[in-house]
């Protein structure tokens, strides 16, 4: 790995993530694959064998769905914290409109970005709306879980309705898989993202070349860190 | 008076159908038997049930099994709907016939119909849960099931039911065990009246047609057999005196099929899903591979670094 590829060495190192957002991203991040490992056994028969890492597909019927709690309070908790930030703005049209400049990485012909991207925004956004929608139709497959809303709520679930519960869970679950996918290649692609999220650090570079509006925020605000002259600390 | 099914003989036999004659496992693919074995079915007559119940206690009590003390709410539905624990369940209509003035008592056996189709095996993730044997019987097999409540959704019948206590699913199993020795079900055996019978299905069409031509002979002639095409036939077949109306007894569906919504999420909905991120995760290599990663320059590196003299001072 090359010095640009992380936080530390000798740039300029800016602050992207508390220590708190980070815990919070990596509760969402544990728990959604565990929900996709997890998920994905009992969506293929070819997939099924994915259930004896969880100790069985008896195991997989309650344990996905507890995750999935976790993954909701945990992914609101996210909500909250980036929902402000994450809001559409004017440039994001002309981010989108030049997306095939995006994928070249000639991020020169890209206006100037705040905290976030469209692309950012966009799997923030879909992301939102899909875990609710798994939530409330993963609600539907579970049993106890049903069967504790229905007392709360007093109805009784159709079986049309249930069915439908099944359909959507498993389009919605491949919809996030795939937005999720995209996601991760994201921070793999664009060198030097990973560390926003492991260390809470982005070098300066980083800042510049991929956020300059945000880093022009943080340098106004001094939250920029000098390099260390000493490593060894 | 149809033919008695002879008592076995107290001699070992051994089993008349197994894992050789699978047609079909759930989420496994099997070779069908070349040859398949005669198709075996249970007639119900409804217009010959008196509703005594003999077949849902024999059910229990050949299966072991217990129901809880219910609560009586003024109908003859005990309990009220199917269980984990009972598997059959007589289900009592009051029907007042508009065209004879008559007040009828219509009485259904419900359970499991054995579909040639069934849907609950299609909607089943776990591997050999629900097997169909070549002669038609649709079994659960308990050691395979993960307890989803897949099948619940997959029935066009609403049959399964997934228990509490062991979280299983459970429905009649056409006495696979007692076929396999050449005997009847259980609740054939107990019932007073004959008005179920079993035997190959060749046979329980022939004596439904019997049947059919004697209801029409007293003014009922819209009597007929249900063994319904949508699900490509039952192995579980009805005589009912109103055939055109199968609702009328207590629900029983005009024309069930395995839904569509359930052909979707099972059908397409996987081969598209499993696609999708597929060829997502292809187009990000492919994507990488072409394009090499997006690196931050020492250029961005040394801008960046202006850009904090000049905010600094
Ligand atoms: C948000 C809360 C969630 C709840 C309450 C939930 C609940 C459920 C339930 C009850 C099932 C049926 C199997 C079982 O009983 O375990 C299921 C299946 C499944 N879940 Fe979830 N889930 C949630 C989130 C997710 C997420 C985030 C994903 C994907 C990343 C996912 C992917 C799947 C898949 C692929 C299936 C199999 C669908 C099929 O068989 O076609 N779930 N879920
Ligand atoms: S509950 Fe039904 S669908 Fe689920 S594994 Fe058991 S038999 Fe199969
Ligand atoms: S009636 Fe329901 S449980 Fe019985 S074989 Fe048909 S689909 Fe399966």
């Amino acid at each position: 790995m090359s010095t640009h590829d992380d936080g530390s060495g000798a740039h300029l190192r800016v602050r992207r993530y508390s220590g708190s957002a980070r815990i919070n991203h990596w509760i969402v991040a544990i728990s959604f694959v565990l929900l996709l490992l997890s998920g994905l056994s009992l969506f293929h028969p070819s997939l099924f064998w994915l259930s004896t890492m969880f100790g069985g597909g008896a195991t997989v019927r309650w344990l996905h769905p507890w995750i999935g709690v976790v993954l909701v309070i945990a992914f609101l908790g996210l909500f909250l914290r980036f929902f402000a930030q994450n809001l559409p703005e004017r440039t994001d049209w002309i981010w989108l409109a030049r997306i095939r400049y995006v994928l070249k990485g000639n991020d020169e012909y890209l206006p100037e970005i705040g905290k976030y991207n469209a692309g950012q925004k966009f799997v923030f956004w879909s992301q939102s709306v899909l875990v609710a929608v798994l939530f409330i139709t993963g609600l539907g497959l579970w049993e106890p879980g049903l069967a504790y809303v229905e007392g709360l709520f007093g109805f009784k679930a159709t079986i049309t309705q249930l069915r439908m519960a099944a359909l959507i869970h498993a389009g919605a679950a491949v919809l996030a898989i795939t937005i999720w996918i995209v996601h991760v290649y994201a921070a793999i692609w664009v060198r030097g993202t990973i560390s926003a999220m492991t260390r809470g650090f982005v070098t300066g570079g980083w800042g510049w070349r991929h956020h300059r509006k945000w880093l022009r925020k943080e340098v106004g605000e001094g939250e920029v860190e000098r390099p260390r002259v000493t490593p060894a600390e | 008076m149809f033919p008695a099914i002879p008592n076995p003989t107290t001699e070992k036999s051994a089993a008349r159908f197994g894992d050789k004659d699978l047609m079909r496992r759930s989420a496994s693919t099997v070779t069908p038997p070349a040859k398949r074995q005669t198709e075996v079915a249970k007639l119900i007559d409804v217009s010959k049930c008196i509703g005594c119940k003999a077949c849902q206690t024999a059910c229990l009590e050949w299966n072991q099994l217990k129901e809880e003390v219910g609560v009586n709410v003024g109908v003859y539905d005990n309990p009220h709907d199917l269980t984990p624990n009972s598997w059959t369940l007589m289900r009592y209509t009051e029907y007042e016939n508009p065209e004879s003035g008559n007040l009828e008592w219509l009485i259904r056996k419900d359970g499991c119909m054995h579909c040639e189709d069934p849907g609950c095996l299609k909607a089943c993730p776990s591997p050999g849960a629900i097997v169909q044997y070549s002669n038609g019987i649709v079994d659960f097999v308990k050691e395979n099931c993960i307890g989803c409540g897949y099948c619940v959704k997959g029935c066009p019948f609403n049959i399964p039911r997934i228990s509490r206590a062991d979280h299983k699913a459970y429905k009649c199993t056409l006495c696979s065990d007692r076929v396999a020795v050449g005997q009847g079900p259980a609740c054939q055996k107990a019932c007073p009246t004959q008005a179920i019978v079993f035997g190959t299905k060749d046979e329980m069409k022939t004596w439904a047609a019997k049947r059919i031509a004697d209801l029409k002979s007293r003014g009922f002639d819209k009597a007929g057999l249900y063994d319904p095409p949508g699900v490509q036939g039952t192995h579980v077949m009805y005589v009912l005196h109103h055939a055109d109306t199968p609702q009328l007894y207590a629900g029983l569906p005009e024309n069930p099929r395995i839904s569509p919504i359930v052909e979707a999420w099972k059908g397409v909905g996987k081969y598209a899903g499993l696609a999708l991120i597929g060829l997502t995760a292809a187009a990000g290599v492919i994507h990488h591979l072409l394009q090499g990663p997006n690196r931050v320059t020492p250029e961005d590196e040394e801008n960046a670094e202006k850009l904090a003299e000049g905010g600094k001072s």
